[in-house]
């Protein structure tokens, strides 16, 4: 008991830098989700081709790569510093999980019926109006539940920063375990456990926009 | 005959290789009720879609209250139009679909304030006492905050009626606005057609197999089959005394009613 609240006090060091992580990294990736998303819908052909791009390197090597290019090979090579490993941290998640989520944002505009856009031209809405009237509150209340999951992924992927040494949860618990071997089992159990109360709003937060979504959508 | 609100000349579509219009000629009197009848597959949506901009034509022109819908003035001649251009053309024309539309996330009173809040730049208070004064008019001035989701199919299509009206189109288009309609609730749609019909002011295409209705209310029915207008004329001699082949044969398809009326 006493070693559980011990380890306890030890991962709660911990605390501040994963929320700090899962915080930056939900409000960039989903900027970037929006922005590129947007692109990729876009019929300017450039931008198009070059979001692609991006949203393919992004999703077609691995996070922990990345995070090493940003925090080791970036500042190696280019003399490029992002100022603390913690944003070199939250730039890979966030692009990272930005390539993933903009395509929901690509399929969930595509996802709306075509005769949305058709009555908005009816009604002479121009070509942004019908994006931000019409297309995006539907296509944004399709994506919500999906987006819900990459912000659980998201917080699971922040435990991958203390591989460039980043002081999260798991960072502490593995310092601890190297100094009382034997504990390795109810160190990790609560490591785990400390993730699943931090996953419980997002869990929430998924069911609730799965309710959300279902009202106030034309599929076609 | 004061100018058309609608010219069509010599206007082709082709989707690929098919061509579906070949060579429309056409014009609408400024307050011209036109039913448009023929079978299916035989072009009646795309023209009323190539009016609405939502298609272009393959060649030739089509002008609305005298200006050309798809080229525009500039230095160089006519050239192909701009989105400010065609906003500037495309007010004058509203539409009614087949599957209604609505904006499914908006109540019904907000599917009729946004166009003209964000696009005519009317007041808040003015797009609202319009929007409610044209619900009214279709019967729907009891369900103004409900959503689309809530209402009935004949419901949803007066709602897109009022939201059209509201933006006070010089021509309306109708694609078959009572198709996907219970049989059940064609009634209280035609009824708002009707009265619209009445009032006068605003011409009117109505794609439509409501063969009784076209006879009642139209001015003048055009028959197309396979991408030309074969028949033009009043409904009383092209419904009440078909001529061609193809037009009987048409016809006899609906067998509702007769036609032979005066
Ligand atoms: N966007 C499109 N792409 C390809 N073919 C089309 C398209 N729209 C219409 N067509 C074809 O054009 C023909 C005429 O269609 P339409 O104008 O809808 O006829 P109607 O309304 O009289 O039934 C049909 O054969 C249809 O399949
Ligand atoms: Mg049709």
């Amino acid at each position: 008991m006493d070693s559980i609240i011990e380890i306890s006090l030890v991962l709660l060091k911990g605390i501040k830098v994963t929320l700090i992580v899962l915080f930056f990294s939900i409000i960039f990736s989903t900027v970037i989700a929006l922005v590129a998303g947007l692109s990729r819908s876009s019929s300017n052909l450039l931008l198009n081709k070059f979001t692609g791009f991006y949203v393919e390197i992004f999703r077609g090597t691995s996070l922990i790569v990345q995070l090493f290019w940003f925090s080791y090979a970036l500042p190696g090579l280019f003399n490029i510093h992002l100022g603390s490993d913690i944003w070199a941290g939250i730039l890979a998640i966030s692009l990272n999980y930005g390539a993933y989520m903009s395509e929901i944002v690509r399929g969930s505009i595509a996802a709306v019926a075509p005769g949305q856009t058709e009555a908005s031209i009816a009604l002479n809405m121009s070509k942004f109006q019908r994006m931000r009237m019409v297309i995006l509150p539907q296509a944004v209340r399709m994506m919500l539940p999906e987006y819900g999951n990459y912000l659980i992924q998201i917080l699971k992927a922040t435990s991958l920063v203390s591989l460039i040494g980043l002081t999260d949860i798991l960072y502490y618990g593995d310092i601890y375990r190297s100094t009382h071997l034997s504990e390795a089992p109810i160190v990790y159990l609560l490591v785990l456990i400390f993730y699943f109360i931090l996953a419980l709003p997002l869990i929430a937060f998924t069911r609730k926009m799965e309710k959300v979504s279902k009202k106030g959508v034309a599929h076609g | 005959m004061s100018e058309p609100i609608a010219k069509y000349r010599d206007v082709h579509k082709s989707f690929g290789d098919v061509e579906v219009l070949k060579g429309i000629d056409l014009d609408i009197g400024p307050a011209e009720k036109v039913a448009l009848i023929g079978p299916s597959g035989s072009g009646k949506t795309t023209i009323i879609r190539l009016l609405m901009t939502l298609e272009n034509p393959t060649s030739g022109t089509i002008e609305v209250n005298g200006k050309n819908l798809w080229h525009m003035e500039s230095k160089n001649g006519l050239v192909p139009a701009n989105e400010k251009y065609l906003r500037e053309v495309r007010g004058d024309i509203g539409m009614v679909f087949q599957h209604f539309n609505l904006f499914p996330h908006m109540t019904i009173l907000e599917n009729c304030m946004t166009a003209p809040i964000h696009v005519k730049k009317e007041s808040k208070a003015s797009a609202r006492k319009r929007s409610l004064e044209m619900l009214e008019k279709v019967g729907l001035g009891d369900k103004v905050d409900l959503y689309p989701s809530q209402l009935s199919g004949g419901q949803k299509q007066r709602v897109a009626m009022a939201r059209a009206l509201v933006m006070r189109p010089k021509i309306m288009l109708f694609d078959e606005v009572t198709s996907a309609l219970d049989p059940e609730l064609v009634g209280e749609v035609l009824e708002v057609i009707r009265d619209l019909a009445k009032e006068g002011d605003m011409a009117m295409i109505l794609v439509t197999h409501e063969m009784d209705f076209a006879l009642d209310i139209a001015d003048r029915v055009l028959f197309l089959n396979d991408g030309v207008i074969e028949a033009d004329g009043p409904p009383s001699e092209i419904i009440g005394n078909p001529q061609s082949e193809r037009l009987k044969d048409f016809l006899s398809r609906f067998t509702s009613s007769n036609y032979s009326h005066s």
